[in-house]
């Protein structure tokens, strides 16, 4: 069958571009341009492509099909850079990664496939798509070091059905990386990438600011009651549940503060003891991966990429929702909120309050 | 394979091959004194005469480069001194880039220019260098070379043409009709790759400064050992007669059949290159259509690719009002050697492609999209 690999340039992606070819697919692999790497990395005549469309070029051309570079680069920057700026403007803590794959890799990628007369989409994304008797089920990885199930709950169920992602059940990176040697790719011993790909400096701040200056403006962090307890250099340097870089203290009781509240309006940062945390989280632009059922459902939920999943009860309607958490927590406003019932992804949403 | 990509370069001509592989068999530096140079020699200048007769130029006014990338740098680099360049607005990045602080002459929706236009800004920039292509690389229009000379000759202005895509396919003899100087390339007219020219009219020649000194060859104007297989290919390959009623044929037998799946063409009510043909697909993205055609086996072109493969907008379609679909047409240029199966062949594959985004919602064709 015919099949677009959508391929980063890194191990993974070339890897299922290279099962997927040994397989007798037709493989046409796609790498998106996010950005212009000679304007990224400032340095002016530079090639626009980065080292990794150069690498992906390479797993193609070594293992003989089709690869081509696809310009992505003003949705890239409209539905991605410049949100990620807004929702740290707002005094959110957004999850660009989410953004990409949702507008990106299984929004416009995915329909150009549908376009070019494929039947699937492969990804390198580590989780595992199963086939239930109600189509097609989103789980976590098999190596849970390595699961991305968090970052793909925006997926669709239309989408899913389109979907592959081999490197699932695969038991280890190290098990892709022989694969990748075995396969004779240059890409085998090639580092992982690290953080947010269009922050290679590792500073998101500078790449907040360019788009939004507002949100480095200094400003006051206050107790619940208002009292003023030091300040700030922008409170896009700052997220919900936060403890570090407030330099203040620890209260009466020897409790670390951490951050409760950020305001874009004032640019103020509200601090308060971790302890008070609350059961209740709000949602906006839920994505179902079931048939959700009208009184409401309990499930594990992850409400931040690292951590294990804690029971709730989940209620709600359309593409809003609700969470009573069963051990209070602090929620942090844009970060993803993805509902499990073991390792199966039921759904999820953006937290908004 | 299809090949329908002759305007990125054109299958090699038997006889351009010839003269190559008797070219590569001679030993010798055309500079060198003795016998084997004198042999060299005599094929390199043997290859400058045939295209001064070519182009109704003389043999001394012939510079031998790279291509025609360096070409048109040389020749505006030379003219452009103390003049103001007025560069059109879809001319290839080759003059584009060489001339980068020049005024753009706008075109009409069929990529031509306005002659009223050009003489009102040649009446604001006297004595100015106008760089003007003969032919367009992705929508294969021609420019009206005598008007604009006489326009330019009005205004003592000086006239520079890039005929890459013209030498073979649409010939006239620009430097009688006033040009200073023009540049062609060997791969564009069925040579090998890495040879071009720039040829001027007496006396502009003598205006040359080296962009490359290097070991003085080419009278001192370029430097560096000429390739002269690519040199002799291309006087060879000038040499050929083109069948334009046969090519045209073709053309517009897929132009015919693709505005009848809906398609846009670009440049249809100007003079046009026989041989290309510039298709907008009202939304379908262009890399989309590229890479759906060349899975079924057709090798076309789009926009402008930066070294990565990207495809971007066409300047040449945003040039000329194209908007949004400037970044949804393909550029089909058939070559010298196209044959009827060629074209069943793109035909059909350009079918499931429009008739699939059709399908999946893609593509509405309403009159309104072709408004412009």
């Amino acid at each position: 069958m015919r099949i677009v690999v959508a391929m980063s340039g890194g191990v993974d992606s070339s890897v299922v571009a290279g099962l997927m070819h040994e397989a007798g697919h037709e493989v046409i692999g796609v790498t998106l341009q996010l950005y212009d790497h000679g304007a990224a990395v400032g340095r002016k005549g530079a090639c626009c492509a980065g080292q990794d469309i150069h690498d992906a070029k390479r797993v193609a051309d070594r293992l003989g099909f089709a690869h081509y570079v696809v310009d992505a680069e003003a949705r890239f920057r409209a539905s991605v850079m410049s949100e990620f700026a807004d929702s740290y403007a707002n005094g959110q803590t957004p999850v660009p990664c989410i953004a990409c794959n949702q507008h990106l890799k299984f929004g416009d990628l995915l329909d150009m496939a549908r376009d070019l007369g494929a039947e699937a989409m492969a990804t390198g994304h580590y989780v595992r798509r199963v086939d239930g008797p109600n189509g097609a089920e989103l789980h976590q990885a098999v190596d849970a070091s390595r699961d991305q199930s968090w970052f793909l709950f925006a997926t669709t169920r239309d989408q899913l059905e389109f979907c592959k992602f081999p490197l699932g059940d695969y038991a280890s990176k190290a098990d892709v990386r022989d694969v990748a040697a075995r396969m004779g790719l240059a890409v085998a011993a090639k580092p992982d990438s690290q953080d947010i790909c269009f922050v290679p400096s590792g500073s998101y701040a500078d790449i907040v600011g360019k788009f939004r200056p507002d949100a480095l403006q200094p400003g006051e962090i206050v107790a619940e009651d208002g009292t003023m307890l030091g300040t700030h250099q922008g409170i896009a340097r700052y997220t919900v549940g936060q403890a570090k870089r407030l330099g203040i203290p620890a209260d009466e009781h020897g409790d670390a503060l951490v951050v409760r509240k950020i305001e874009p309006g004032t640019r103020r940062i509200v601090v308060g003891p971790r302890a008070a945390a609350s059961r209740h989280v709000k949602l906006r632009d839920v994505n179902w991966l079931i048939d959700m059922p009208p009184e409401g459902l309990r499930a594990h939920v992850k409400l931040r990429a690292r951590e294990i999943p804690q029971p709730a009860l989940i209620t709600g309607s359309g593409t809003g929702a609700a969470l009573l958490l069963d051990n209070p927590a602090l929620a942090a406003p844009g970060q993803a909120a993805v509902f499990y019932d073991g390792s199966r992804i039921l759904g999820g949403g953006f937290i908004t309050a | 394979m299809v090949y329908l990509d002759a305007n990125a370069s054109e299958p090699l001509r038997p006889e351009a091959r010839e003269a190559a592989l008797a070219a590569m068999v001679a030993t010798g530096n055309p500079a060198s004194v003795h016998q084997a140079g004198r042999e060299v020699r005599r094929i390199l200048e043997s290859a400058r005469e045939a295209l001064a007769t070519q182009f109704a130029a003389r043999a001394q006014d012939v510079v031998f480069t790279s291509g025609a990338t360096e070409a048109n740098a040389l020749a505006i680099h030379a003219l452009s001194a103390g003049r103001t360049v007025l560069v059109g607005a879809t001319e290839h990045d080759a003059v584009r880039a060489a001339a980068p602080n020049a005024i753009t002459i706008p075109v009409l929706p069929d990529g031509l220019i306005d002659p009223q236009v050009l003489d009102d800004l040649l009446t604001q920039h006297p004595h100015a260098l106008v760089c003007l292509m003969a032919a367009n690389n992705e929508t294969g229009v021609l420019h009206d070379i005598t008007r604009a000379a006489r326009v330019c000759n009005a205004h003592k202005a000086l006239l520079h043409v890039d005929a890459a895509q013209a030498a073979v396919r649409a010939r006239q003899d620009w430097l009688r009709l006033g040009a200073s100087s023009i540049v062609v390339s060997a791969h564009k007219a069925g040579g090998l790759l890495g040879a071009g020219a720039v040829i001027f009219a007496p006396p502009f020649g003598e205006q040359v400064a080296p962009i490359i000194k290097g070991g003085g060859q080419e009278r001192g104007w370029r430097g560096g050992t000429p390739a002269i297989p690519a040199i002799a290919s291309m006087a060879a390959a000038f040499s050929v007669p083109y069948d334009a009623a046969k090519i045209t044929g073709y053309r517009d037998d897929i132009e015919a059949f693709c505005v009848g799946l809906g398609a846009h063409v670009a440049g249809q009510g100007a003079p046009r290159l026989p041989n290309t043909l510039n298709i907008a697909l009202p939304g379908v993205r262009a890399d989309t259509q590229l890479i759906s055609l060349d899975s079924a086996g057709i090798a076309v072109s789009a926009g402008s690719a930066c070294s990565s493969g990207k495809i971007a907008a066409s300047h040449v379609l945003l040039a000329m009002g194209f908007g949004e679909l400037a970044a949804q047409a393909v550029r089909v240029s058939l070559p010298w050697n196209v044959s009827g199966s060629d074209i069943v062949a793109f035909k059909q594959a350009y079918e499931t492609m429009a008739k699939r985004a059709l399908h999946r919602g893609t593509v509405t064709l309403t009159q309104a999209q072709f408004a412009n």
